[in-house]
């Protein structure tokens, strides 16, 4: 088992900076899952851990090991780390035990020890009886089950996946979750999962590093993102959440302060350092806010569409003072809510995002 | 299905009534037109060939094969062929496989410039390397005179023999299985090397477990090409067997007609086919072992990161242009000093230097004046031909894909996957009678000549443009279609500017391919209608290699120029279609 530490790490190619000034420490045995838009270095960083990119500043520490820095790149074949790509990357030319051995028949381990291995490794993601086949014969999941199985016949201290499950349909996704975190629990293996799935990330890791072009935007367990996101960048790519702008009229107390957005006081969450301040922002998840009768209290929207999805419907609307900013909401069956009407929305309460500070 | 498609583009010809009249009926008259194109120039000499093997003069008979198979020069010729057949294909997958990995794989520089100088000699006609490979190494090399290391005067060239035309047709055809092996290469996805590296595996490996198996395809691909294109040589084998009296299928052929006439046709019809039979065996081995290997990549991916050498590039580097240097520039400089020496044996100085060898083969020689314009006329008429017919037969290949239109492109690629010979024998067979009904008489013509390069080239053409069709979306045509254009409206105005600049980069390789062609015309040509390529095989044959070398000289640098003017049309190509362009 190793932990995995990033070290300020920055990549460019050529004139363009694709990772810079990232620092993550994952412990040891630790599930980390890197979610962000697309394009925003998640393989990059990946292939930097394992080696096939060098870095252009900063270390890589594996296992207490220096593996990277801008002199020295320690060739993947030395890290001993396992990787599950995106597309499988299966040799077609070998059998599907013969992708498993194959890089035990690289440490040459005797060819008992190695069948016995890869017999082992097959049954751990049940594949018993499929080493005859050739990996074009296989369903994607099966292949993604193989590629899974290669990497883990040498029983690696640190396992990186790069979106294992986006080839994959839903049904499929679900269940190769569940055999996923049954491996962790299992094995306690090092794991770094790249997903742009936020549901898939939050199933499934300890913490999750949001990245934002090169950037780590924030670094948290699942619920701590979703409550407290640190900036406006995770707080609306998380859950898409409504950002709404505030001023905090009152300092943190026991975690909450009052701020006043679109016209209204409300009670939030905050952090403990939270001081009055004008043009804040405020995080409001949809189910803060809730449709009150044209009598209560309430913020003045235009419902601008209603989709019905079985059982709930989400409502897209905003603020009649305010048409610029897009609010949504769901309300359970009976859906009285239309498009075009206006309604009154109460905010219930929300986190209010800390200010932004100079990068440390 | 095919049905109700055709069913909806007459009835939305119905709706204008313009094009009735003249969109309907010519898009048949085309198609007929086409067919019947492909008919003449690839089935009926291949019928004719088959014929005269088997009935000659119309009854069914044995005694041509009989006859063939008890003639011992036929089992020597034979022999030889596979002997310099395979050791040619072993020497050029040897190479072709090694510098494509080494420059892939790798962060050496300069790749484009190497990949251009590498592949040239694809594009210099067999009989113009081997002249200048004769040149280098001879007695009276001025090269060699120059650095005084020459071997004396009247001593043997040791090309002169089977080993050196094994090394010439590996130096010739090994870009050809370079080229394949670089495409299947640029193919393999990264992950397939990085999951093997992230098993612990060296690039070493790496590349014996991985990276070689997945391009064995390509390579076994490459390989039945070579072969056939080895067996089916005749320039090499000319130059360096005739005068060892190492006699190979092709030479053979050429030197029964030659000495005998058309009374050897019977004869030499059999041999060609039995070359034809052999190039057969090779392409379908290659078919029946490439289907036990079906490692298609699917997935697309980014290709392979480079594999740094280190301290070592620069030592890959240098052994790579001397490569360059040993099989291009030092024989195209044999070539060209040869090329400026007054006679042979004279070593070359500031006192002995000459042009009067250039001026000779230009102005004074008739035959050789004659050959520069008929191979002009020759080789441009058939490259307008083959694009003005590659365009709508890759139409009806690529877009109308139905089973005639399969068989279609196995009929065109037929003549220029068997050697050149098989196709020049069945192009005398049909011709040496005047043509009935009309009674036209191309024998001994340049007209036979031009007959056999459409046949023979056309396919150069027809396969970058089918390429280009498949990257066209076909709902550019549908749209015109739906406008109302006919076919031919359609032809002209939509499709022909969209294909046209790879149907004209085929054109370009099957004009640079006829300019200084031999093996076809070296069977078929008379007095009157001699080419660039025979009359440079006359002169070495006569030992005259100085006026060999200049014209040599010429029709490379026409060659250089032209690989360079491509330039300008290769921004408007789709990769791989220019051999030379990386
Ligand atoms: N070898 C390279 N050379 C130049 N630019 C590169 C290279 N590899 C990646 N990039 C660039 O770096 C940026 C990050 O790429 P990366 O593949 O890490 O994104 P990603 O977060 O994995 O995206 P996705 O979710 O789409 O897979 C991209 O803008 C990409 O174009
Ligand atoms: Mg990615």
């Amino acid at each position: 088992m190793a932990g995995l530490t990033i070290d300020r790490v920055s990549k460019r190619f050529g004139d363009y900076e694709a990772l810079s000034n990232v620092s993550i420490n994952v412990a040891d045995g630790e599930f980390l899952a890197v979610l962000g838009p697309s394009g925003c270095g998640k393989t990059t960083l990946l292939r930097m851990v394992a080696g096939f990119e060098k870095v252009t500043d900063g270390r890589i520490i594996i296992g207490g090991e220096t593996m990277s820095t801008p002199e020295r790149n320690l060739p993947p074949e030395k890290r001993r780390v396992g990787i599950v790509f995106q597309n499988y990357a299966l040799w077609p030319h070998m059998t599907v035990a013969e992708n498993v051995g194959y890089s035990l028949k690289v440490a040459k381990v005797s060819r008992a020890e190695r069948d016995r291995r890869v017999a082992e490794a097959l049954s751990l993601v049940n594949l018993t009886g499929y080493g005859d086949r050739r990996p074009a014969n296989l369903s994607g999941g099966q292949r993604q089950r193989v590629a899974l199985a290669r990497c883990l016949v040498s029983a690696p201290s640190l396992v990186l996946f790069d979106e294992p499950l986006a080839n994959l349909d839903v049904h499929l996704r679900a269940a190769m979750e569940d055999e996923f975190a049954d491996f962790h629990k299992r094995t306690g293996t090092t794991i770094v999962y790249i997903t742009h799935d936020q549901a898939e990330a939050m199933a499934l890791a300890d913490r999750i590093a949001v990245m934002d072009e090169g950037r780590l935007a924030q670094l948290a367990p699942p619920r701590e993102l979703y409550r407290e996101p640190a900036n406006e960048m995770v707080a609306s790519f998380i859950s898409q959440g409504i950002i709404l702008p505030a001023d905090v009229l009152t300092a943190a107390e026991a975690g909450h302060c009052r701020v006043r957005v679109l016209g209204h006081e409300v009670l939030v969450r905050c952090r403990p350092d939270e001081s009055p301040r004008a043009a804040a922002k405020l995080c409001c998840r949809s189910p803060e806010l809730e449709a009150v009768g044209p009598s209560e209290d309430g913020i003045p929207v235009a419902i601008k569409r209603v989709v019905y999805q079985g059982g709930r419907a989400r409502v897209e609307l905003s603020p009649v003072e305010r048409p610029d900013l897009n609010l949504h909401l769901e309300q359970a069956d009976p859906v009285t809510l239309v498009a075009g009407v206006e309604a009154r929305v109460r905010i219930r309460t929300g986190w209010l995002i800390p200010e932004a500070r100079n990068a440390p | 299905m095919a049905g109700s498609i055709g069913g909806v583009r007459n009835s939305s010809d119905l709706v204008i009534p313009a094009s009735i009249k003249r969109g309907f009926p010519s898009e048949w008259v085309l198609t007929g037109l086409v067919v019947a194109i492909v008919v003449i120039l690839s089935i009926l000499p291949m019928l004719r060939l088959v014929q005269e093997i088997i009935a000659p003069g119309g009854r069914l008979s044995i005694a041509a094969v009989e006859a063939g198979l008890s003639n011992p020069a036929t089992w020597t010729a034979t022999w030889h062929s596979l002997v310099v057949g395979f050791g040619g294909t072993a020497l050029a997958v040897l190479f072709g496989t090694a510098v494509p990995i080494l420059i892939s794989l790798t962060d050496v520089r300069g790749r484009s410039a190497f990949v251009l100088c590498f592949v040239t000699p694809l594009m210099i006609a067999p009989q113009v390397t081997a002249l200048a490979w004769l040149q280098l190494f001879g007695p009276a090399s001025p090269l060699l005179k120059l650095l005084g290391i020459a071997p004396p005067l009247g001593s043997r060239n040791p090309l002169y023999s089977a080993q050196g035309i094994i090394l010439l047709l590996g130096v010739q055809y090994g870009p050809l299985v370079f080229l394949m092996v670089r495409a299947g290469l640029r193919k393999l996805p990264r992950e397939l090397v990085e999951a093997g590296l992230a098993g612990g595996a060296s690039r070493w490996t790496v590349l014996r477990t991985i990276v070689l198996p997945l391009m064995t395809p390509s390579i076994i691909g490459a390989s039945a090409l070579v072969f056939v294109s080895c067996v089916g040589n005749f320039g090499i084998p000319a130059f360096l067997g005739i005068p060892a009296n190492y006699l190979v299928l092709p030479t053979l052929i050429y030197q029964r007609l030659a000495g005998a006439g058309p009374s050897a046709l019977a004869e030499v019809a059999f041999l060609s086919v039995l070359i034809g039979v052999i190039a057969m065996v090779g392409i379908v081995a290659q078919d029946i072992i490439s289907r036990r290997r079906d490692y298609r990549i699917a997935t697309t991916s980014l290709p392979v990161e480079p594999f740094e050498l280190g301290r070592y590039r620069v030592l890959v580097e240098a052994i790579m242009w001397l490569i360059i240097c040993a099989i291009l520039v030092l024989p195209m400089l044999g070539l060209f000093l040869t090329s400026l020496v007054p006679g042979y044996g004279i070593p070359l100085s500031f006192k002995t230097v000459t042009l009067s060898n250039y001026s000779f083969v230009l102005f004074d020689h008739a035959a050789a004046k004659s050959a520069f314009f008929n191979s002009s006329v020759l080789s441009v008429a058939a490259a307008v031909f083959a694009v003005l017919v590659a365009v709508p037969l890759g139409y009806f290949i690529a877009w109308r894909t139905s089973w005639w239109s399969k068989v279609l492109n196995l009929t065109v690629e037929l003549p220029y996957a068997l050697p050149g010979v098989v196709l020049a024998i069945a192009a005398l067979l049909m011709f040496l009678k005047p043509i009935p009904l009309i009674d036209l008489r191309i024998y001994n013509t340049v007209w036979i000549i031009l007959y056999a390069y459409l046949a023979r080239f056309m396919v150069l053409a027809l396969r970058p443009t089918v390429s280009g069709f498949h990257q066209i979306d076909r709902s550019l045509e549908e749209a015109a279609q739906v406008a109302g254009a006919g076919f031919v409206m359609r032809l002209r105005t939509i499709i022909f500017p969209m294909v046209a600049p790879v149907a004209v980069a085929g054109g370009l390789l099957i004009f640079m391919t006829a300019f200084s062609e031999l093996t076809v015309s070296a069977l078929l040509w008379a007095s009157g209608s001699e080419t660039i390529g025979v009359v440079i095989f006359s002169f070495e044959q006569g030992g005259d290699s100085s006026y060999a070398a200049a014209i040599s000289t010429m029709t490379v640098a026409l060659t250089l120029l032209l690989m360079l003017a491509s330039n300008f049309l290769a921004r408007h190509l789709p990769n791989g279609v220019l051999p030379w362009r990386d």
